[in-house]
């Protein structure tokens, strides 16, 4: 572990290393502007997104390696996530370059606190041992309390940042408590050494139950599992929308990637890369994930029927589709895992896509309420049509990439046998549910007449290049034998 | 009774006692307070069990960092809690509750 050996490391911390120089950058540029001129850094981080992403393309083909004396890991599997989070991130940005909340206000530090997230992301994504795992659990948490609670002068959004702040530090101080107790448990912070030392059978089951709730509390607040949600519909409804949306998306894929990292490896007998991985006698965690997956997609969808507001539908529905993706936990094998890269990133554009509609009607009309939305479909057939595809992808209805995400889904948890043919029934209720609520949405916007108020603003030309980019993969991704697919299920690769 | 466990059952008063502040209190400093008690039981469990099952420094290491990243965490909740007191007049988190349940 000497210093030759952490200087060698740096070549494969590249995008991370560009990432951090243009926020550095961007703090720096952003003291020598206006608050008129300051969406300059908008643009400026949207470059730096791209350069990170280009970065990220010359990684590609690096078999996985430990990194910073095995701190992080750079795998398939993180490589995976760190594009979906990275593109989440440049489409939000994006997003927030016209939106009236933001407007008259001061936004560098919006767009550097992203950055900032996303660097933390890419720890997340990577981190191999319970000390970075936290530090980048909390350097996300931490940038997402100032993003939700940035209006400062509104107290809607004040509410959501203090809700944010007491829920996130509570249940990740509950985490770290369970953290420390496997520290002691097995003497290694590693999570590899933590399965080794847990494979040899030395724990009692009473201690590893324990410690597996206890970290629970943590990874199901960041991808907001019931019961850990009490959050979500309230920081969602009171963040200014760009940031409802990326939070929706981009950490939880994130708080996904370190759930599957560590159960996968650390509560695991053998190498999770091979076929023949099982989970740890003696802690059934998947039986504990599908009953948590199965409750967490109930409440998320039985509570979004009586919703108005379509931030808060939209808060509740992202419940739902973090219990579609537990799913894919309780399977757990090569299968399964690849089923949650494909549907966290055909998530990243649906529920980016819904929530910029929101915030279009919001720029034009002034309402976020579902019963205002009546006849939009007719006044902005473009944004009418859009909403159409992204509900209908978030029902899980062809001929969207959203059906083939669910789709992979059940698939994976029905050829696992039959021990969770009950969750699939389950998640296909479920699917009926929430085609309830979506298609609410829809009836509003083309079924009901009513008075429209006059429009606001002008949708600008690169709002429309936007929805396109949301729309258009949606649509035909999955066709041309499905690139995504194949680099999902290529991308099943820990670094052990 | 040995040394370690005594260690193991202050940190388990100390989160138990920060749990209880957490769910009972109302004032966001308190609660603020009750979190900084469950990241030091955290801390007492790191040190306790890096000096007598590990004998390294890693878990001195983690507790360094755990400290650190207390005070960021306490540094942002604190001007969140100063925002809610100039925008409701007092820090009650009891009455932050326009956003509807």
């Amino acid at each position: 572990m000497d210093l030759t050996q952490l200087a060698l490391s740096l070549k494969y911390f590249i995008p991370e290393m560009v990432l951090t120089g243009f926020i550095a950058i961007a703090i720096i540029y952003d003291l020598f502007l206006k608050p008129e001129t300051s969406h300059r850094i908008g643009f400026m981080a949207i470059v730096g997104l791209l350069v990170t992403l280009g970065m990220l393309y010359l990684q590609q083909g690096i078999p996985a390696t430990g990194i910073f004396a095995n701190m992080f890991a750079l795998d398939g599997f993180a490589t995976f996530f760190k594009w979906v989070v990275a593109i989440g991130a440049a489409l939000a940005i994006w997003m927030s370059l016209d939106t009236n909340e933001l407007a008259n206000r001061r936004v560098g530090e919006y767009h550097i606190l992203i950055l900032i997230l996303v660097l933390g992301m890419f720890l997340l994504v990577s981190a191999t041992h319970i000390i970075s795992i936290y530090l980048a659990l909390e350097m996300v948490s931490i940038m997402s309390y100032l993003l939700a609670g940035y209006l400062k002068e509104n107290s809607r959004s004040n509410e959501a940042s203090i809700k944010y702040v007491i829920y996130g530090a509570f249940s990740s101080g509950i985490m770290l408590y369970g953290l420390s107790l496997l520290y002691g448990l097995t003497g290694t912070g590693y999570i590899s050494e933590i399965q080794t030392q847990l494979a040899a059978g030395q724990v009692s089951p009473v201690m590893l139950i324990l410690v597996a709730v206890l970290l629970l509390a943590g990874f199901g607040y960041k991808i907001s599992a019931v019961p850990f949600h009490f959050w979500t519909p309230d920081v969602y409804e009171g963040a200014p929308t760009p940031i409802t949306a990326f939070l929706s998306v981009a950490p939880k894929a994130a708080g996904f990637a370190v759930l599957i990292r560590f159960f996968n490896i650390a509560f695991s007998q053998g190498d999770p890369n091979t076929p023949s991985w099982l989970a740890l006698p003696g802690l059934d965690w998947p039986m504990i994930i599908a009953v948590l997956s199965a409750i967490t997609m109930t409440v998320g969808n039985v509570l979004a029927i009586q919703q108005n507001n379509v931030k808060r539908l939209l808060a509740y529905s992202s419940i739902a589709h973090a219990g579609y993706m537990l799913m894919g936990v309780v399977v757990a094998d090569q299968t399964g895992i690849a089923a949650i890269l494909y549907y966290a990133a055909v998530y990243m554009l649906m529920n980016l896509g819904a929530f910029f509609v929101a915030i279009q009607i919001k720029n034009i009309y002034n309402t976020e309420t579902i019963a205002d939305y009546a006849g939009l479909g007719f006044k902005a057939p473009w944004i009418g049509m859009s909403m159409a595809v992204f509900m209908f992808a978030l029902t899980g209805l062809p001929p969207t990439a959203g059906f083939v995400a669910k789709f992979y889904l059940f698939r994976a948890l029905v050829q696992f046998g039959d021990g969770f043919l009950w969750l699939a029934m389950f998640g296909l209720i479920n699917g009926v549910v929430s085609l309830f609520y979506y298609m609410r949405i829809l009836k509003a916007m083309y079924f009901d007449k009513m008075e429209i108020p006059e429009k606001l603003t002008v949708v600008p030309v690169h709002f429309n290049v936007l929805m396109f980019i949301l729309v258009v993969p949606l649509l035909v991704g999955w066709m041309f034998g499905d690139p995504l697919s194949t680099w999902a299920a290529e991308a099943v690769q820990f670094f052990f | 009774m040995n040394a370690l466990s005594s260690y193991l059952i202050l940190s388990a008063l100390l989160f138990s006692l920060g749990l209880y502040t957490v769910i009972t209190r109302k004032n966001a400093v308190a609660i603020l307070m009750g979190i900084e008690l469950i990241l030091n039981a955290a801390n007492v469990n790191f040190i306790a069990f890096s000096k007598f099952v590990t004998h390294d420094v890693e878990g001195h290491l983690m507790a360094v960092f755990i400290i650190m990243l207390a005070a960021a965490e306490a540094a942002v909740a604190l001007a969140i809690i100063l925002n809610l007191y100039n925008d409701h007049g007092n820090i009650n988190v009891d009455e932050a509750n326009a956003l509807k349940r």
